[in-house]
């Protein structure tokens, strides 16, 4: 289980949270939606432990991830994985590389264990023509596919996705969509996905919180937020011009 | 007559204030490249696992380098020798340009002029991938998989450097001195068995580990600025030019400020 407690975060003059607050449970798919800015991708990286709140706290599993040293974080991030929003694959490695690389790192296994597990997580992924491709040569998709391969090759509890879809073709988008699904449906893991395309919220989500100057404004099911009356919400989900929502 | 006051008192304030934020960051920046070497150090224990990626480095830092290093060692030389020869031949003291050549080089010029090329060729490299690595994400990512960047990253490049830089010097000594031996040759009237022998009595065990010592300084000095710059960059494209530049231009004046130091240490009575 995922707790944030309370957290605040200011960068210099800039409030970015505000005494934000959330439980996300145990193979919940969970989807923070808002402007760009809001500080979704904040949240995502306190949960990660790259940022510290200044105030409040932040959970797994009941052990706090703020404050802890480098070698409590690496401990609680290995029940992680993090599909970024570019891939951030490394660039001189190849897909199957990429994909082995933390199990390589950290000797999880001999060259023929590594390279079947690698062989099953691309399979799962319908990369396996991709395998031997550099970064370079492959679409913005297939990267966030092999990001997510990587991600998921550690069979983690939770998955921390920053906008899987943004940048992709609507076919590609449902296409990551359904790998999300899948992940859920498959592995049993616990998600947290960070977007502003409504539709795969809509898709994926088990509830859909709507961040907005830095405190959530509605938290609900994907059928409450399409109902929701609240006028941010509205002009959000509808993409309105007019509305409350400075733009 | 308010608004003037006013308006010099903001600037004040304004110089003040951009200074002190100048001063914080060199601060932290030092702070984190002396954390970053210890980090190094404490990592070395895996440098054996690590040898592939160090081979590579040595690789692209030193091998890719060589061409550069062998002209500018080479062209170094036979200036140095040219000038000096020119000179001393005035006075009928051109047998003294190979004392000259192989003191200059050893004590100085090898180390001084393969840590320029290195700083130019591979430091701005480093700074340049990892600033990239940081501002897409992947210094994150590796730290999501549980892998340490300083393992994974900057040691195979600091020792990469540590072994390549004293070998270029010594590399860069060979070829400056035959420089000066060319020169002298052709416009100096000195034979090329008269030139060596007299280069040969004139190597000096002190001048050798001295200037070894100081390319294996250089080599940290070089390779952790460009890193630490590297994994300091932020703001995109823009972040990583600008990681770069102040990598370069640090390395460059570090390794005069060091150079002296230890050139003084060394010579200036202390040792």
């Amino acid at each position: 289980m995922i707790e944030v407690r309370n957290i605040s975060k200011r960068f210099g003059k800039v409030v970015v949270l505000d005494d934000v607050s959330l439980t996300i449970e145990n193979g919940e798919t969970f989807v923070i939606i808002g402007q760009s800015g809001a500080g979704k991708t904040t949240i995502l990286r306190h949960i990660a432990g790259f940022f510290d709140p200044d105030n409040g706290d932040v959970l797994i599993d009941g052990i706090k991830m703020n404050g802890a040293g480098s070698g409590k974080k690496m401990l609680l991030r290995e029940k992680m994985g993090f599909l970024f929003q570019s891939g951030a694959l490394i660039n001189w490695l190849n897909v199957k590389e990429n994909v082995a690389l933390p199990l390589v790192e950290h000797k999880l296994g001999t060259k023929g264990e590594i390279d079947k597990i690698v062989d099953e997580k691309l399979r799962l992924l319908q990369l396996d023509d991709a395998a031997d491709k550099m970064p370079s040569d492959i679409s913005g998709g297939m990267k966030k596919r092999v990001g997510l391969a990587r991600a998921i090759v550690r069979n983690p509890e939770i998955i921390l996705y920053d906008e899987p879809t943004s940048g992709l073709d609507p076919v590609m988008s449902a296409k990551i969509d359904e790998l999300i699904l899948r992940m859920q449906r498959e592995l049993g893991v616990t998600s947290v996905v960070v977007t502003h395309d409504m539709e795969s919220a809509y898709r994926i989500a088990d509830r859909i919180a709507m961040l907005y100057q830095g405190s959530i404004i509605e938290c609900g099911t994907p059928d409450q937020i399409r109902g929701s009356v609240n006028p941010y919400v509205r002009q959000f989900i509808e993409g309105k011009l007019t509305g409350p929502i400075d733009v | 007559m308010k608004d003037i006051v006013r308006n010099y008192q903001s600037d004040i304030y304004g110089m003040f204030s951009s200074v002190g934020e100048r001063m914080l960051y060199q601060i932290k920046f030092s702070g984190f490249t002396l954390i970053l070497i210890f980090n190094t150090f404490i990592q070395l224990r895996y440098a054996f696992s690590k040898r592939r990626e160090i081979v590579k480095q040595m690789y692209v830092s030193g091998v890719k380098s060589m061409l550069v290093c062998s002209i500018v060692a080479l062209f170094g030389g036979m200036i140095l020798s040219l000038h000096s020869g020119v000179e001393l031949k005035k006075w009928g003291q051109q047998d003294v340009v190979p004392i000259l050549m192989i003191n200059v080089m050893n004590k100085e010029m090898g180390s001084f002029l393969t840590a320029i090329i290195l700083t130019a060729f591979s430091g701005a490299a480093m700074a340049a991938e990892i600033g990239t690595m940081k501002v897409s994400e992947e210094i994150d990512a590796l730290e999501m998989m549980s892998i340490n960047p300083v393992k994974y990253l900057v040691m195979p490049r600091i020792v990469s450097m540590m072994i390549m830089l004293p070998t270029l010097s010594i590399y860069t000594v060979v070829l400056g001195v035959f420089g000066g031996a060319v020169v002298s040759y052709f416009q100096l009237g000195l034979t090329f068995e008269d030139y060596y022998h007299r280069v040969y009595e004139s190597i000096w065990l002190k001048d050798m580990y001295v200037g070894l010592l100081k390319s294996l300084v250089f080599a940290i000095i070089i390779s952790s600025i460009s890193c630490a710059n590297g994994l300091m960059a932020q703001n995109g494209a823009l972040g990583v030019g600008r990681a770069t530049r102040i990598s370069v231009v640090s390395s460059y004046l570090m390794v005069l400020i060091i150079g002296y130091f230890i050139t003084s240490l060394f010579y200036g009575g202390f040792v």
